[in-house]
């Protein structure tokens, strides 16, 4: 079981979206209505330190578990893929104001409206692996 | 103990956040969350139907066990770590989804309006409900990430596609709050 920390991270996590309201409806109303700094300075701050870590990353610093060096995957290209399907995500995210993450998180709060969340995630996950191949990227 | 159990201010949670990239990788894996929507497809046999689901999901163990955690953390949480969920809302967004019919705005982390068992067991509250998720799916798979594999992983390592992506998930969001809620409740 040398994975279990995955699932000790996970909790840690949950706690840390769920203690500073990053799994609030209210919290991403508010952000997309650019009425309070709180979620920008979340994400902002998640992004800046982590950024800090890449550079830790890419000169060697920071090391992984196995003595490795730590890459992350390249993102996929595509103006419309990112765009597009960025908005979509985000069609969805701002009515139900749950993103990856928090969906899971959520079912400890809300567990009827956070699995119909996750079979719709799911239903659109399938859709998109059915017609990726057609889709342009 | 009494800090536990106050709302943590959002200087607190970008850096914990930022720690617990830096553990996943530090673990050995890329920091990402909606991929699992995948996995989770695989396992449910949809790869009988399209071969964009023939991947072997026991690789993604890890993360799966990572999802596990973010279950029970949301469970602890809810629990023991939260004894008032009342939110310290922008008074202008109050008023704001007070007037569109909310009530009792920021008294709980989820409005009743959507999240209520009467309103999840109507057709509207459901449709609402299922169609966000799938465009969640489908957009956090067209995208190629979600706002941990994009927002947070992908803008900090410099990803020009995650830049996009991000300003998609705000244009998106912004027509969701400016123009569909207002039409929906």
């Amino acid at each position: 079981m040398k994975n279990i920390k995955f699932l000790i991270l996970g909790i840690f996590f949950a706690i840390v979206l769920s203690k500073t309201q990053a799994i609030s409806w209210y919290r991403f109303y508010e952000m997309f209505t650019f009425q309070s700094f709180h979620m920008f300075g979340i994400i902002g701050g998640a992004v800046l330190i982590s950024a800090i870590f890449m550079q830790l990353f890419k000169t060697g610093k920071i090391k992984d578990i196995n003595g490795h060096k730590i890459t992350p995957k390249p993102k996929k290209k595509g103006y419309i893929s990112t765009l597009f399907g960025g908005t979509l995500f985000g069609l969805g995210w701002g009515v139900s104001g749950a993103c990856a993450a928090p969906i899971f998180v959520i079912l400890g709060f809300k567990l009827v409206p956070a699995l119909i969340l996750l079979l719709g995630a799911l239903i659109g996950t399938f859709m998109y692996g059915a017609i990726s191949k057609k889709l342009p990227n | 103990m009494d800090f536990i159990l106050q709302p943590w201010p959002w200087f607190i949670g970008g850096p914990l956040i930022a720690i617990s990239l830096l553990l996943y990788f530090y673990f050995g894996q890329n920091f990402g969350a909606s991929t699992n929507f995948e996995t989770l497809c695989t396992m449910s046999g949809a790869g009988k139907v399209s071969d964009y689901f023939k991947k072997d999901w026991k690789q993604r163990d890890y993360a799966l066990l990572f999802v596990v955690g973010l279950i029970i953390g949301g469970f602890i949480t809810e629990g023991f770590l939260i004894p008032d969920q009342t939110i310290d809302l922008n008074p202008d967004t109050i008023q704001e989804l007070s007037d569109l019919g909310f009530s009792n705005v920021a008294s709980q982390y989820f409005p009743d309006e959507i999240f209520s068992t009467e309103v999840v067991f109507s057709l509207k509250g459901f449709l609402i409900l299922i169609v966000s998720g799938i465009f969640i799916g489908f957009g956090t798979r067209y995208a190629g990430g979600c706002t941990s594999g994009h927002a947070i992983t992908g803008l900090s390592s410099l990803q020009f596609p995650s830049l996009l992506a991000v300003i998609g998930f705000f244009i998106g969001g912004i027509i969701a709050t400016w123009v569909l809620i207002p039409i929906l409740f």
